[in-house]
C-alpha cells in the first residue's frame, strides 16, 4: 500500500474521497480549513464526484447536512470550536433523526479569550448530543477512522452520526506517513452504499422531524439508547473487519505496556504518543506503569475501561481541556463513573495539560507519573485536577 | 550522528520565506523513501516577516510524540538576522550542525562551537533561479550537503509534491545551485 505524507486534515480529505461521499456542506474555520480546501480540490479536478455546498455559517452547514442525509445522500462535514458551538443546535437533531452523517473535528479551544489553538473543550462540550465519538491519535488513524465511521454510522442497527476527533494543529497540521490504498475501490467495497436509513422518497412518503408530545417524545427519543448500545458492538465488529482487510488493529480503548503495570496513565488524541514515550522512560527507571487511551468516547466503553483498570494501584487521566464547575477533567469523570458502575475502586488522579495548546513535553508526563505514584502511596488523593504547565 | 535512531531539524525563518514548506519537503521526502518522519510548524498567527519556527523529525522507526524540538541535531536559519535573537540558538549543542543563509561565515561561529557550519548566500541563489527572495529551496540544497538519510536526488524527486511546471523547474535549480555553492566548515 503506498505511503503518503499527509497531515491529519489531508488524511481526512483522502478518506472522504475514497468513501465516495455525495454531499459536503462546509464552512471554513481554523484549524479545519485545509480539509475543506483539499476536498474542494478533489471535486474541482474530478477526483471526487460530490456536491460541495458553500454555506454562510456552520449552523447552515449542519442544516444542509440534515437535508442532504434526509434525501439519502452520504454526507460529510467538518468543523470545530466556535463553529461547532454555532452548529450545536443541529447536533441532537442529526442524532434524533438518526442520520448517519460523519463529521471531522480537529479540536480547538473556545473563546473567550479567543484562541485558534488545539484543545478538546469543543468536543467535550458536544459529548452529550447523541453522536458516536471516535478520537484518533495519529494521521493514519484519522484516515482509518473516517472509513470505519461510515460503516458504523450507516449500519442498520446503529444509524447515528459520528464525530471523528483529533488534535487541532498538533495533528491537523502535522505531516506524517499514511498508508493509502492505491485503488479506492478497496475502500468502497468496505463501505458500500446500502442506504438503510429512512430517507425522503416520493414513492414511499414519510414525515421527518414532526412534533412529538409528551405521549410519544420519550419513546422516540429512547430509541437512541439501544442504538448507542448497538454502536458499541458495531464499533468492535467494524474494527475487526477493518483489521482483516487493511491489517491495522483498533478497539474501543488501547493499552501500552499495561499487562503487568501497577499504574496506568490515560489520555486521548495526540497525548497518547507522549504517554507512550513517558511510559518507556518510567519503565527504564523500574516503575511499573503502562498507558491507556480512549478511542471510543461515545458510547463510553464502560466494561472495557473497568476491565483495564481493575487490580491496579492507581490511574492518572490527562484531559487536554479545562472545564470549570467540575473539579476534575471530563474524561476523568467518565472513567470514574465507569469504574463505580463496575464496583471497582482503583484510585485515580485527574490532570489537565495542553490547554489552549500550551506546549507539552514528554518530561511533564514522566514527572506527573512520579508525583502521582507518591500520592497514591500516601493515600491522600486530591479532590481536584492537577494543572500541568500552568504559571502561577 | 549515524548511530542515532532519530534526526531532528529545527527551522528558523521569517513569514514568507517558506520555512514551513522546507520542513514539510524534507519529511515528505523521507516518507516517500519509506522512512518515518513528521513535520510541523510552531503554530501561531501567520504574519509576513515575523519569526517562524518549524520542526522536522526523521527516523528509522515510527515517531509517536509531537514534542517541539528542544535540542536540534540540525539548525537551519533562513534569515541571518535571526541569529541575533537568543531563541534561535536555544538548545543548540556543541555537535549541532548549523546551516545558515549567509554569504560569509556567520559571526556566531567565533563565539561558540558547532558540529559543522554550512553557509550559503541563499537569497542570491533564490533571486537568480526563482527571481524572488523565497530562500527555502536554496537552503535545502545547503542542508543536503550534511544531511544523513536523504540525498539530493530524493529531494529533487519529492519537490514534485509541492511544485509543478516552471515553478518546479526553478526550485529544483535553486536546490542544485545551493548544493554546489554551499561551503562547509
Amino acid at each position: 500500500m503506498p505511503r503518503l505524507a499527509l497531515t491529519s486534515n489531508y488524511a481526512t480529505a483522502y478518506a472522504v474521497k475514497m468513501c465516495d461521499v455525495d454531499v459536503i456542506p462546509v464552512y471554513p474555520i481554523t484549524p479545519q480549513t485545509t480539509i475543506a480546501e483539499k476536498l474542494s480540490e478533489f471535486v474541482a479536478n474530478g477526483e471526487l464526484d460530490a456536491e460541495i455546498i458553500h454555506v454562510e455559517s456552520e449552523h447552515s452547514a449542519l442544516s444542509a447536512c440534515v437535508g442532504a442525509a434526509a434525501a439519502g445522500a452520504r454526507v460529510f462535514t467538518a468543523t470545530c470550536s466556535q463553529g461547532l458551538m454555532l452548529a450545536y443546535e443541529l447536533l441532537p437533531i442529526m442524532s434524533g433523526l438518526r442520520l448517519p452523517v460523519v463529521m471531522a473535528v480537529p479540536c480547538r479551544a473556545l473563546s473567550a479569550p479567543i484562541s485558534i489553538h488545539g484543545d478538546y473543550i469543543d468536543l467535550m462540550v458536544a459529548r452529550d448530543a447523541g453522536w458516536i465519538i471516535l478520537i484518533s491519535s495519529c494521521a493514519q488513524e484519522v484516515f482509518d477512522n473516517i472509513i470505519q465511521a461510515y460503516k458504523i454510522a450507516e449500519h442498520r442497527d446503529v444509524l447515528l452520526p459520528v464525530m471523528v476527533a483529533y488534535d487541532g494543529f498538533l495533528m491537523s497540521h502535522t505531516i506524517e506517513p499514511v498508508e493509502v490504498p492505491d485503488d479506492e475501490n478497496i475502500v468502497r467495497e468496505f463501505v458500500p452504499k446500502k442506504r438503510e436509513w429512512l430517507y425522503l422518497d416520493v414513492d414511499k412518503p414519510v414525515t421527518m422531524g414532526p412534533l412529538a408530545g409528551p405521549d410519544w417524545y420519550y419513546e422516540i427519543r429512547f430509541q437512541q439508547v439501544p442504538a448507542m448500545k448497538n454502536a458499541y458492538k458495531i464499533v468492535k465488529e467494524v474494527a475487526e473487519e477493518f483489521y482483516k482487510k487493511f491489517g491495522r488493529k483498533y478497539d474501543t480503548i488501547e493499552l501500552y505496556r499495561a499487562e503487568d503495570a501497577e499504574y496506568l496513565m490515560i489520555g486521548y488524541g495526540a497525548v497518547w504518543g507522549f504517554i507512550q514515550e513517558a511510559v518507556d522512560r518510567l519503565r527504564e527507571k523500574g516503575i511499573s506503569i503502562g498507558g491507556m487511551r480512549i478511542r471510543l468516547l461515545r458510547p463510553l466503553p464502560v466494561e472495557d475501561i473497568a476491565n483495564a483498570l481493575k487490580d491496579r494501584k492507581g490511574f492518572i487521566v490527562i484531559d487536554k481541556c479545562l472545564i470549570t464547575g467540575m473539579p476534575v477533567g471530563p474524561v476523568f469523570s467518565d472513567i470514574t463513573t465507569a469504574l463505580k458502575l463496575c464496583n471497582i475502586d482503583t484510585p485515580g488522579i485527574s490532570a489537565v495539560h495542553g490547554v489552549g495548546q500550551r506546549t507539552m513535553y514528554i518530561r511533564d508526563f514522566v514527572d506527573l507519573a512520579e508525583k502521582c505514584i507518591e500520592t497514591f502511596k500516601s493515600g491522600k488523593i486530591p479532590r481536584e485536577s492537577i494543572y500541568l504547565g500552568l504559571r502561577t | 550522528m549515524s548511530s542515532r535512531q532519530e534526526i531532528s531539524i529545527r527551522w528558523h525563518g521569517r513569514g514568507g520565506q517558506g520555512a514551513v514548506t522546507a520542513a514539510q519537503v524534507v519529511a515528505t521526502c523521507a516518507i516517500m523513501k519509506g522512512l518515518y518522519a513528521q513535520a510541523f510548524p510552531e503554530f501561531g498567527p501567520e504574519r509576513r516577516g515575523a519569526p517562524v519556527k518549524a520542526y522536522t523529525r526523521l527516523s528509522t522507526r515510527p515517531i509517536r510524540h509531537r514534542e517541539p524540538i528542544v535540542s536540534p541535531d540540525y539548525l537551519v536559519i533562513l534569515d541571518p538576522s535571526l541569529l541575533e535573537l537568543p531563541a534561535t540558538l536555544e538548545g543548540a549543542r556543541d555537535d549541532t550542525i548549523l546551516v545558515v543563509n549567509c554569504p560569509e561565515p556567520p559571526e556566531v561561529v567565533k563565539s561558540r562551537k558547532f558540529g559543522k557550519v554550512v553557509y550559503i548566500d541563499a537569497t542570491d541563489v533564490a533571486m537568480k533561479t526563482i527571481g524572488r527572495p523565497i530562500v527555502n529551496t536554496a537552503i535545502l540544497g545547503a542542508l543536503l550537503r550534511v544531511l544523513d538519510l536523504i540525498t539530493l536526488d530524493d529531494i529533487l524527486k519529492s519537490l514534485e509534491k509541492f511544485f509543478s511546471g516552471k515553478l518546479l523547474e526553478v526550485n529544483r535549480k535553486a536546490v542544485v545551485e545551493a548544493y554546489n555553492l554551499a561551503k562547509v566548515i
